[in-house]
């Protein structure tokens, strides 16, 4: 028995019972929502089941599920989970769970197909945290993008149809090229040794000229980066943000920009050492740039989505810094910095979508005082963003540390202009504090209700885990190296040859 | 019986499809576009005649028959459309006219 | 047992924060005073015990490590507690003061519908500044760092409908960022070279002379940065006079006694670092000297009550500094303690006098109070005089006077063969001190002489009057327990701090006394000459711009004196930092909005460039694909030319 590939099934199952039941009558008003609820309860006690389970077999991967898929080309529907996948699982699930509890309830029209793609996305994006078959990361690199577009154009902001267009061509054309890298490498590798595979450990293996690794690792790395998102590849982030529903929000930033940071160490660092060797100053300028531009575009906004949008580029430069710093310290910095990330700006959405249904508006000069009104909420939203601006003792710090001590030793100028980003960093969280929860407060005439004590202890979790996080990352640390792609498990051997 | 040679005979057949041609290009005409169109169909099938003739076989004249039927064919849906056309109120055989989808 | 007590010191007070974020607004008023007071008092108490503990014990220090934060292959660093005597006293400081002052906003903020917020943020305060204070690790003091930060931040806010308070406390979170990420910076290098953030390690590493010259001189000159911005010392002086918009106790416990004193400590705790880069030594006292005369000028010049303080308050921190510089740090760390007494006395009182006189702030507004509160009067007395340092009667003489006495002795290295005698330093530290008597004796006249230009009410309440108290009591004779040698042979704080090394005991001549105890009376009297007759000489108005008036017949011997106040009050008015980094944030903002404006051209034109060209493109396109038979005929024909041709060429 294995819970892998009920953990990419389960929440697909949800979303085709939501689809059929959602013509019945008796289900319309919330059962879309609680077919949901439940499938993630059940996705959650399956992950749980998968991390105390004892592994059957020696090595660091700790859990393997292979059975063949189209046989004449060696795909294979082939799922392994190290520590990276399920730290990375842990997040989705926990942060998706939250998501549907404090976001998606009120959602009255085609309650069921939003239900129903998200629980899609949600499935895909568990799918490519623990493919190991290139065809099947592919495929679920796709499921995870298709729901999403469908979401932003369905349930979207004022520029919905834009916002969704833009991100559809962003990811889908680099997507691509993945595609080709990936067939590529398949073909090299048949050529080389005249076995058709998909295999993530035996791809792993093949030789290949410095030329054409650097192009394979960059047809994997512009994909990835796309979704991170890296500077230059960027524009697709603060307007699909923006214009997103809460709940897709939080999933798009809280989950889907990880899926590019994992991929980066997956599958750049993992496939191609070498050329990511070659590579890594490039990358780690960029990551620099990511860094700064994100961090001053987001001074510079008076939309509380964009502007946390900004600020998401921003950290995700750490994790581009840290992965691209190629070395054990700034890999954990990376992961704690994917965590991290993921919890305070999944929390600060939650926040902002939940300012925006109050108040019709997301403008940073017209909204103030909310303390006045809502004060739970805005010290929730004050603990968000003091942990966005990374202040010790909270999780970003833990990852900002570890990435800036890793790139120090490669080049302390980097370091040095990166902790610059650490300055903006307050600088734009203290304008969204100062013109959101503080500031005199403006004259409302409608009443505003605060959060209630169910959802406090929601975002409380949240908060607890930024902090432990923040104050006791290190079993996470050693916990979540990825595994090595040359030491597969023992039962893929024989599935290899 | 005067013999033609090959030359000759592939020198009108130029000279008819280049008559063809200017005829479609030229005259907006519907009915004289499709006579046109059948005297650039009689071009090709000249040559096919003379070739058949020089290296003496009979596909030549097979290929021959062929197009004349096909001509014969394309004559006959060309004129139907015309006269479809002509029922459904169109007072002009203007070919420039038809370039939009509207009836 | 220590050890439980050591971490309880910490846990209560932020237990306490949490409590009473978690209640908002659901307590009554007595029991969150009766929360927070509780809890630093018994943190106060713990620390009291354990003051007695570790004076009774022979190990000279108590380490707890609580756990591993963060390990890797070649660096590793652990959240844990180190109390020596050093942190001792600062603990003592921290919890004692802070109860006092905690005591005394019970009753100061009472009835303010943000108590529970209030009182959250300052134990949480006392809470970070422990954990500073405490933690065995540079990594683990940066949370305590940067968590007082953040608590000066909500407490400057702490009225935040007023957009100028806001402003103000934004502006002192993100000067002081600038210098922690520098301090970052610095703790990154000593991290990759030293492989540990443990102090004890460090400082055993730098003995052992493990860490090149140039990675030390480096870590140690963005350690001090950081610890300017903390300290408000020369270029960023700005925020701290700024962050007196924060309630008055907040003033009092932060933004005088405690928190910004938080960058000495940090330069005691790793004075080993600092006495092996001496260029970095000079910096510091270069930078203390000049920022204690400045900032004296500019306190000369305040009219707000608060301002005054704040600006006396980065002028201290200088000598600090100073002291720092010719690495005595004991020296600069008895003045921290004899300043924590005064200024948190001053600024209580101030606070006292603010509420009974309306929130007046203006000290041209005010004027004989003394005889509507004569208590408080004393109590203000006492701070000033300690501030002045009036020589024998008052703890600030004996602590500024072991300050001057040793930057006399002391020389400053600069290069290998140029070493910068401490005379001058000396002179404008005297300089320093003569102006710091003159502008809190102005202040004095003003306030509580003269004529009664106010309508004041009320009460002083017990709550606050009893701190009050105690703080002029320690004010007056904290400083006892040192003394120069020419009075008599009592040095008990510096064989407290550290009985290892005793102060060198320094033969200075008895004139250096009388000179140093006879400034600040000297100081006293020409204020007294301006504002402390019946006409006074100087009218001054609160228009800041504006040079003060003379009254008309000037008295020859006033006339003679008025440039020792036109001059540095002509420095205060034409703050030179302060319009350098005006000067500075206004270039930033150019550039700002120019890159921005530059940005917006650029992606614009890109983008609608390649919008136009395929939207002609498409177009052309259209225009191809027109319907004509005669012209896709003609197209053929054209293409089948062009392609026999081709054929028929190659």
């Amino acid at each position: 028995m294995n819970a892998l590939p009920a953990l990419v099934c389960v929440p697909l199952a949800g979303a085709s019972i939501i689809w059929l039941t959602d013509r019945l009558p008796a289900t319309r008003r919330s059962g879309p929502w609680a077919i949901t609820l439940m499938t993630l309860t059940l996705e959650l006690l399956l992950l749980l089941w998968a991390s105390f389970q004892g592994t059957s077999h020696q090595g660091p991967w700790l859990n393997h599920f292979s059975i063949p898929w189209v046989p004449p080309l060696g795909i294979v529907f082939r799922l392994d989970m190290d520590g990276l996948s399920l730290s990375m699982l842990w997040l989705t699930i926990l942060l998706s769970l939250a998501c549907v509890l404090l976001t998606t309830r009120h959602i009255r029209d085609s309650s069921g197909t939003f239900h129903a793609l998200l629980l899609a996305t949600i499935s895909g994006t568990v799918g490519t945290f623990l493919a190991t078959d290139l065809f099947l990361f592919f495929f679920f690199w796709e499921l995870m993008l298709v729901p999403v577009f469908f979401l932003l154009c369905g349930w979207g902001h004022e520029n919905r149809y834009r916002a969704a267009i833009k991100f559809f061509l962003f990811t889908q054309g680099s997507g691509l090229l993945m595609l080709l890298s990936i067939l590529g490498l398949v073909i090299i590798n048949f050529q080389e040794t005249g076995i058709l595979t998909f295999d993530y450990f035996v791809l792993a293996n093949t030789p290949l000229s410095p030329l054409l690794s650097m192009l394979l690792m960059l047809g994997f790395f512009i994909p990835f980066a796309v979704k991170l998102p890296v500077v230059p590849v960027h524009v697709w982030l603060p307007d699909t943000h923006t214009q997103a529903p809460t709940a897709g929000s939080v999933i798009l930033a809280g989950i889907l920009l990880k899926t590019g940071g994992y991929g980066m160490i997956r599958f750049n660092l993992m496939l191609f050492p070498e050329a990511v060797e070659r590579f890594a100053p490039y990358a780690t300028l960029l990551g620099l740039i990511g860094i700064l531009y994100g961090a001053w575009l987001a001074c510079a906004q008076s939309d509380i989505k964009r502007l946390i949008a900004y600020s998401s580029i921003s950290h995700l430069g750490f994790v581009m810094l840290g992965i691209f710093s190629v070395s054990p310290v700034g890999l954990q910095g990376a992961i704690i910095q994917m965590l991290a990330h993921g919890l305070s700006t999944g929390g600060l959405f939650i926040i902002a979508g939940a300012i925006q249904d109050r108040l019709h508006t997301r403008d940073i000069v017209t909204i103030g005082g909310l303390w006045e009104s809502m004060p739970r909420l805005s010290s929730v939203g004050l603990f968000f963003a003091i942990a966005s601006l990374g202040i010790p003792g909270l999780g970003n710090f833990a990852g900002e540390f570890l990435v800036l001590f890793a790139t120090w030793s490669v080049s302390p100028f980097i370091a040095i202009l990166a902790t610059g980003g650490l300055i903006l960093a307050s600088v734009y969280s203290l304008k969204l504090v100062n013109g959101v929860f503080l500031a005199p407060s403006s004259s409302r005439a409608e009443p505003v209700s605060d959060f209630h004590a169910g959802q406090m202890s929601i975002l409380g979790i949240l908060m607890t885990l930024l902090v432990i996080l923040g104050l006791y990352p290190q079993p996470i640390m050693t916990f979540s190296l990825p595994s090595p792609a040359t030491i597969t498990t023992s039962n893929s051997g024989k599935n290899a040859s | 019986m005067t013999v033609f040679s090959l030359n000759e005979t592939l020198l009108l057949a130029v000279l008819l499809f280049v008559v063809g041609l200017a005829g479609i290009l030229v005259r907006r005409n519907l009915l004289f576009m499709l006579m046109s169109l059948d005297i650039m169909l009689n071009a090709a099938a000249l040559v096919f005649v003379a070739a058949g003739a020089k290296w003496h076989d009979a596909s030549g004249q097979v290929m021959f028959l062929m197009i004349l039927a096909l001509a014969a064919v394309e004559t006959a849906v060309g004129l139907a459309v015309i006269l479809r056309l002509h029922a459904s109120g169109r007072p002009t055989l203007d070919a420039d006219s038809g370039n939009l989808l509207r009836g | 047992m220590a050890e439980i007590l050591l971490s309880l010191v910490v846990v209560i007070p932020l237990a306490a924060s949490v409590i009473l974020f978690l209640s908002a607004g659901r307590l009554s008023g007595f029991l969150i005073g009766a929360i927070a007071c509780g809890a630093i008092s018994l943190s106060a108490i713990f620390s009291a015990i354990l003051a007695g503990l570790l004076h009774s014990q022979l190990s000279p220090s108590l380490h707890v490590f609580f756990w591993e934060w963060m390990r890797t292959a070649d660096f590793s660093t652990g959240i844990g507690f180190t109390l020596d005597p050093l942190s001792l006293v600062m603990i003592l400081i921290v919890t004692w003061v802070g109860l006092l002052i905690h005591l005394y906003a019970t009753r100061y903020m009472a009835g303010d519908p943000g108590l529970a917020r209030f009182f959250g943020c300052m134990t949480l305060f006392v809470a970070s500044m422990l954990l500073l204070v405490l933690s065995s690790d540079l990594l683990c003091m940066f949370i305590g760092w940067e968590g007082v930060g953040l608590c000066s931040y909500l407490l400057i806010g702490f009225w935040y409908t007023e957009p100028a308070n806001l402003a103000a406390a934004r502006k002192a979170f993100i000067i002081t960022r600038v210098g922690d990420a520098a301090m970052l910076c610095g703790l990154l290098l000593l991290a990759t070279e030293a492989s540990s953030l443990q102090v004890d390690t460090l400082l055993q590493t730098v003995t052992a002379a493990k860490i090149s010259q140039s990675a030390l001189t480096f870590s140690t000159l963005l350690i001090l940065v950081g610890t300017l911005a903390k300290s408000a010392q020369l270029p960023f002086q700005s925020w701290l006079p700024d962050a007196m918009a924060g309630p008055t106790p907040t003033s009092a416990l932060i933004h005088a006694a405690t928190m910004v004193t938080a960058g000495i400590y940090l330069i005691a705790r790793l004075h080993v670092l600092f006495t092996a880069t001496p260029l970095v030594l000079t910096i510091m006292a270069v930078v203390g000297t000049l920022t204690l005369f400045l900032a004296a000028c500019n306190a000369l010049v305040q009219s707000d009550l608060k301002r005054i303080l704040a600006w006396s308050t980065v002028s201290q921190l200088g000598y600090m500094f100073l002291a720092l510089g010719t690495g005595l740090w004991q020296v600069a760390l008895f003045h921290l303690m004899t300043h924590a007494f005064f200024k948190a006395l001053l600024f209580l009182c101030a606070g006292a006098i603010i509420t009974r006189v309306h929130h007046e702030q203006d000290i041209f507004r005010m004027g004989g109070l003394f005889r509507t509160m004569p208590g408080i009067a004393l109590a203000f007395l006492a701070g000033a005089t300690s501030l002045a340092g009036f020589p024998l009667l008052t703890a600030g003489f004996y602590s500024k006077e072991l300050i001057l006495s040793s930057v006399w002795n002391a020389s400053f290295f600069l290069a290998p063969d140029l070493i910068l005698s401490g005379h001058v330093f000396w002179v404008v530290a005297l300089a320093g001190a003569f102006l710091t008597s003159l502008y809190i004796s102005r202040c004095f006249l003003l306030v509580f002489m003269g004529k009664a230009k106010t309508h004041e009410s009320g009460q002083t309440p017990l709550l606050m009057a009893i701190p009050l108290g105690c703080l002029s009591f320690l004010a007056l004779f904290g400083g006892m327990m040192e003394m120069p040698d020419a009075l008599a042979h009592v040095h008990l704080f510096t064989e407290m701090v550290d009985p290892a090394h005793a102060l060198p005991s320094a033969d200075e001549p008895l004139w250096l006394l009388l000179v140093g105890g006879g400034i600040p009376v000297l100081g006293a009297l020409l204020a007294w000459i301006f504002w402390g007759q019946r006409n006074p000489v100087l009218h001054e108005t609160s228009d800041e711009p504006a040079p003060p008036q003379t009254s008309q017949p000037v008295p020859i011997l006033a006339a003679c004196l008025l440039p020792l106040f036109r001059i540095p009050s002509w420095l205060g008015r034409y703050d030179f930092p302060a319009r350098l980094s005006k000067g500075v944030s206004i270039l930033i903002n150019g550039m700002n909005t120019f890159a921005l404006q530059f940005r917006a051209c650029i992606f614009m034109n890109v983008s609608h460039q390649t919008l136009m060209t395929l939207r002609q493109g498409n177009l052309l396109m259209a225009y191809t694909q027109n319907g004509r038979v005669r012209w896709y005929a003609a197209w053929i024909a054209g293409g089948l030319c062009a392609s026999l041709a081709l054929a028929g060429l190659t």
